[in-house]
């Protein structure tokens, strides 16, 4: 990296504001969008997706596995908790010795948080379908398969929705750690820009306005989804 | 399928692990096609697990159950379940699905075409006294009746020849109970289903039933047999109680005025008391009781007197 200026070496030939630290500078985002912005929002989406992706697939096979055979239920479901309290940045460092500093380092354990709070959602919902529903899908002749397709799994949407929208909000939030990695996410200018002798706060406070941004609209989506799919409740 | 199927059962055994009582015990029944048998008794008669066994929801461990001729465990449970409907107390539709998807659920399984379950549910809510709009509408926009009568449309649905009827009405309050009480006698008249049907009112089983089966605690069987004949000569004390002891006006209830040999009319006052000739003759004689008059004058849909009831004919219906 090149110093051109005093206080803000990275982006030497910014304008007053920019030099001079204001608060906010929207120039300094309007400029760097393309180039700064942008790329690491777009990053920050695919980890998000492709985390929340595997991590659903992998809950999803272990919620119909236990929901089949109980007993699996409890081991399962100690295992998920004693995931989720490893914190992140050991969860890093102790994968960096295996996969180095990759993408897989970093998903890894946004999969593993994201399975963590979407298994006992789906198992929860796979067992919100009351018993005489049940009975009266087992009285009128379905298999244990189409109970599963046509009852169990439709009746289970509204709490897997629920899981998923906290899943998507905490990897998109935990996402940010990813930049402890390497050049990944939302989380990179962020610890860049508070790197500097002074920290530049209009790239820490755009790239954390993204962060929400980002966070709220994944929900949102989830919301329109659940809308469309649940019609049933009032 | 067939319009009505007879159903027995044949020295049916069950006892639960760990359980000292039989929770059934040599149950033996014939219940000929196309009858209304209701199962009735005090809780732990096992009347409930014998209703569930003809679907096979609950195994039996001895004996046998035929359903015209077949035994039940002649077919895969799920093939025998999908030709007999089931209608349980909390009706249990699918809160998922429409009014329309839930009746559907039976035919969609054994492969109709959509052009005949859409006929089939048009001809299913109008038998149970819905409106056609009604099938886009979810369960839980329903009323308590309201999601009786799909229940039971969903259990006709693919036509089939037995129906099962687990306590259906008793989570009703009594006046939606009692009109679909009368519904599903007229139900019963236009479908030709054999239906067996279980509850612990006995009210309810005199009403319902063309055989009443009383069973007594440790499944047993006390008494199988008409309302009227189980009204008149209880089988045995536990029986007696059962029924209660108002028995002769219960008898009574079921007969109508217009069934039962009148005497003439002669001279009636112009203010005597007057009963239809729907009315049944218990309530003809709850009126002589309440006028002391003697005798109580009947009279047909026109307002033509039909005859007088007195008190002495009452009593010798009884007798017959």
């Amino acid at each position: 990296m090149t110093a051109a200026g005093p206080v803000i070496p990275n982006f030497g030939h910014g304008s007053a504001c920019v030099t001079g630290d204001h608060l906010f500078c929207w120039d300094w985002v309007r400029d760097h969008w393309g180039d700064t912005l942008e790329p690491h929002l777009v990053q920050h989406v695919e980890l998000t997706l492709i985390a929340v992706s595997i991590g659903f697939a992998i809950a999803f096979a272990l919620a119909l596995l236990t929901h089949r055979i109980r007993v699996l239920d409890h081991p399962v479901a100690i295992v998920a908790g004693l995931i989720y309290t490893i914190p992140s940045l050991v969860a890093f460092q102790l994968l960096i010795a295996y996969s180095g500093l990759s993408t897989t380092t970093v998903v890894i354990p946004l999969v593993g948080y994201s399975l963590v709070i979407l298994y006992p959602n789906i198992v929860a919902g796979l067992r919100a379908a009351p018993p005489e529903v049940l009975e009266a899908a087992r009285g009128m002749g379905l298999t244990q398969r189409q109970l599963l397709t046509r009852v169990e799994l439709p009746l289970a949407l509204p709490a897997i929705f629920g899981g998923l929208r906290i899943a998507v909000v905490s990897t998109v939030a935990i996402g940010t750690v990813a930049a402890l990695v390497g050049d990944r996410g939302l989380g990179y200018p962020i610890f860049q820009a508070m790197g500097l002798p002074t920290p530049f706060r209009t790239e820490i406070y755009a790239a954390g306005a993204l962060v929400v941004a980002l966070a709220l609209s994944l929900d949102l989506i989830l919301v329109a989804a659940r809308r469309s799919l649940v019609r049933w409740t009032r | 399928m067939s319009a009505a199927a007879e159903i027995v059962f044949d020295r049916v055994s069950k006892r639960y692990p760990g359980r000292e009582e039989h929770a059934l015990h040599e149950l033996s029944l014939a219940i000929p096609a196309g009858e209304f048998c209701v199962l009735v008794g005090p809780s732990g008669g096992g009347k409930t697990t014998a209703l569930k066994m003809v679907n096979r929801l609950v195994t039996f461990d001895e004996g046998d159950i035929r359903i015209d001729g077949r035994s039940v465990r002649e077919l895969p449970a799920v093939e025998l379940r999908r030709e007999i409907g089931y209608v349980i107390q909390q009706v249990g539709l699918f809160p998922h699905m429409t009014v329309a998807g839930n009746i559907a659920t039976v035919p969609k399984l054994v492969g109709w075409d959509k052009a005949r379950i859409r006929a089939r549910i048009a001809e299913l809510l109008d038998l149970v006294g819905l409106d056609e709009s009604d099938g886009a509408r979810y369960p839980a926009q329903l009323s308590g009746g309201q999601r009786q009568r799909v229940g039971l449309a969903r259990a006709l649905a693919a036509d089939p020849p037995v129906l099962l009827m687990d306590e259906p009405f008793g989570a009703l309050d009594p006046i939606t109970r009692a009109r679909l009480q009368q519904e599903l006698r007229r139900l019963h008249h236009e479908v030709e289903k054999t239906i067996i049907f279980v509850t612990h009112d006995i009210d309810e089983a005199i009403t319902m039933g063309d055989r009443i089966a009383i069973l007594r605690q440790g499944g047993t069987l006390a008494q199988y047999d008409t309302p009227d004949a189980i009204l008149a000569h209880p089988a045995d004390e536990f029986v007696e109680r059962f029924i209660g002891e108002d028995r002769a006006l219960r008898r009574l209830a079921l007969r109508r005025v217009g069934d039962v040999p009148l005497g003439p009319v002669h001279g009636q006052s112009p203010d005597g008391a007057t009963v239809a000739v729907t009315a049944t003759v218990r309530n003809a004689v709850s009126l002589l009781l309440e006028t002391g008059k003697g005798e109580v004058l009947v009279v047909g849909d026109d307002g033509v007197p039909a005859g007088v009831l007195t008190l002495e004919e009452a009593t010798a219906l009884l007798r017959s």
